[in-house]
């Protein structure tokens, strides 16, 4: 039986391995975004020669200069692929990480922007991830925006969101024209289901496959060589969707 | 240099005064923290470099901290920082929210002694608008166009304050790949570290151990707290405990709960012997 993270973490990682989008050479993945670790480790194991640079990770941290040198890597067009999310995330895939109501988070206070205000710019492509696909997440226009999702003629920028993934649905994102469509439906969704947890309007284009399920091979990998690798990282995560414990 | 004691180093952070401090993953001293609630500080201004944990939620929720610029302030696993969020919702502290690149690039114009640097990105962010010291020109080297760039103002922290792993007879401290802290030390005016121990020799005549020193020139105090990282990871000396971390989370919901565990944790003399 396949877990809902399962077949997120192989829709992530076939997003991932896209012809079309620019190639992902180093993919760098933060603290918590287990799932998005998964499809990284996946897409390695698979055979894909990426480097996959864990930001949390204790031992054998990739880094020696901290979060400075991932963003001094990042400045320099270094790091091909990373992924956001966020608190609110609207049509035109603006991102509210800092909070809702008025500034600075009046409402609902968020963590804060972390790194998403220049990351969002300046890595050739982002791939959204928010599990909750709930109309407060997915909102016409969010209160405040901690990253824009696209930007004026004459402003530099690498990149935009290649694909928004959810525990629903996955949407394409459409930099020319601002918005998103429908990709795929996850088992027992229905275009209709997806537009009543949306607050957002996106596209429908033809008829809407079923995001595939993972193959025997995928689960095969993320259930043991990809679990090995994020043991140490994703203790909680790997307990809950794998069942396996760290040696103490 | 002679290490002093961690209530001796805390009451060299005079109230108002601006101190940068490591995330969770960065070695914060939370024992620093914990002896600045002890000593009654007031009215600090927290710079979460780039972003906030534990250390500042508990110096919010102890009255400490009239102001936090950083980019995030989060418990990470255990959620949303508790003390932060009521205390941003209650307008009892005044939040400078920044992104993460751009902390650490006013940390790097301080180290590099110049007014300002630029920064990629930003522009159309709403952190950006709510930054009137932030500004924005035309890129001065720009062929074709415009290309507007953000400039960010040199800061300079009164104190930085981390944990290291060991301090050596020369005051050098030792905290391995965790050399970030390095810019934050380079760029205050004073910093303080609080160290697991202290041991003889120089690490800076050891090239093995060098490249994770940061050199005695910018540390002005050493004071030794054992397990001082604690609830936080040190290293490979001892991992983060969640568990504590959780149960702060779940106590700190309200002021009262807050409370109990600010006596139980920071002022019984039992927590302050196990620091």
């Amino acid at each position: 039986m396949m877990k809902p993270e399962e077949r997120l973490a192989v829709a992530i990682a076939r997003l991932i391995l896209d012809p079309k989008a620019p190639p992902a050479r180093h993919v760098a993945v933060g603290a918590a975004s287990p799932i998005p670790a998964a499809a990284c480790f996946l897409v390695q194991k698979l055979g894909y020669p990426i480097r996959l640079s864990l930001l949390s990770r204790r031992t054998g941290n990739p880094f020696t200069e901290g979060t400075r040198e991932l963003f001094d890597l990042t400045g320099q067009g270094r790091i091909d692929l990373f992924f956001l999310g966020g608190g609110q995330i609207d049509g035109q895939a603006n991102l509210n990480l800092v909070g809702t109501g008025d500034w600075p988070g009046m409402g609902v206070r968020f963590p804060g922007s972390f790194g998403s205000a220049f990351m969002y710019m300046m890595v050739p492509r982002v791939i959204l991830f928010r599990e909750e696909h709930s109309p407060r997440v997915f909102v016409p226009k969010v209160d405040n925006i901690s990253a824009p999702g696209v930007s004026p003629p004459g402003v530099f920028r690498r990149g935009h969101a290649q694909a928004l993934v959810t525990g629903k649905c996955v949407f394409r994102f459409h930099p020319d024209r601002a918005r998103f469509s429908l990709e795929s439906l996850h088992p027992g969704e229905t275009v209709e289901s997806i537009r009543a947890a949306t607050g957002f309007d996106f596209d429908v284009e033809g008829n809407i496959p079923t995001t595939p399920d993972a193959t025997e091979q995928e689960l095969a990998l993320l259930r043991g060589p990809v679990c090995d690798e994020m043991l140490e990282t994703y203790p909680e995560f790997c307990a809950r969707v794998f069942n396996r414990k760290a040696a103490a | 240099m002679t290490p002093i004691s961690l209530e001796a180093m805390a009451a060299m952070v005079p109230d108002g005064a601006l101190l940068a401090l490591p995330p969770d993953n960065s070695l914060p001293s939370v024992a620093l923290a914990k002896a600045l609630i002890r000593r009654g500080a007031r009215n600090l201004r927290l710079l979460g470099v780039p972003v906030a944990g534990f250390a500042t939620d508990i110096l919010i929720g102890a009255g400490c901290v009239a102001e936090v610029e950083t980019s995030a302030v989060s418990l990470g696993e255990a959620g949303f920082a508790p003390r932060f969020t009521a205390a941003v919702k209650a307008g009892q502290i005044r939040m400078r929210d920044a992104t993460c690149p751009a902390i650490h690039t006013m940390l790097q114009a301080s180290e590099k002694g110049v007014p300002f640097m630029p920064l990629r990105g930003l522009l159309g962010s709403d952190i950006l608008k709510h930054r009137p010291d932030w500004k924005v020109i035309p890129n001065p080297f720009a062929e074709n166009g415009e290309d507007p760039i953000v400039l960010l103002p040199a800061k300079q922290p009164d104190f930085a304050m981390f944990h290291a792993v060991m301090a050596d007879s020369k005051g050098n401290v030792w905290l391995g790949r965790k050399r970030e802290c390095a810019t934050i030390a380079h760029a205050s005016k004073r910093t303080l570290v609080t160290v697991e121990r202290v041991v003889e020799g120089d690490f800076l005549m050891d090239e093995r151990l060098a490249p994770g020193a940061i050199s005695a020139t910018y540390v002005d105090a050493v004071a030794v707290a054992e397990r001082g990282a604690h609830p936080v990871a040190l290293l490979d000396e001892y991992g983060a405990d969640p568990a504590y971390v959780s149960e702060y989370a779940r106590m700190a919901k309200t002021e009262e709960g807050f409370a109990q565990w600010l006596d139980r944790e920071v002022f019984t003399p039992k927590a302050m012997a196990a620091e």
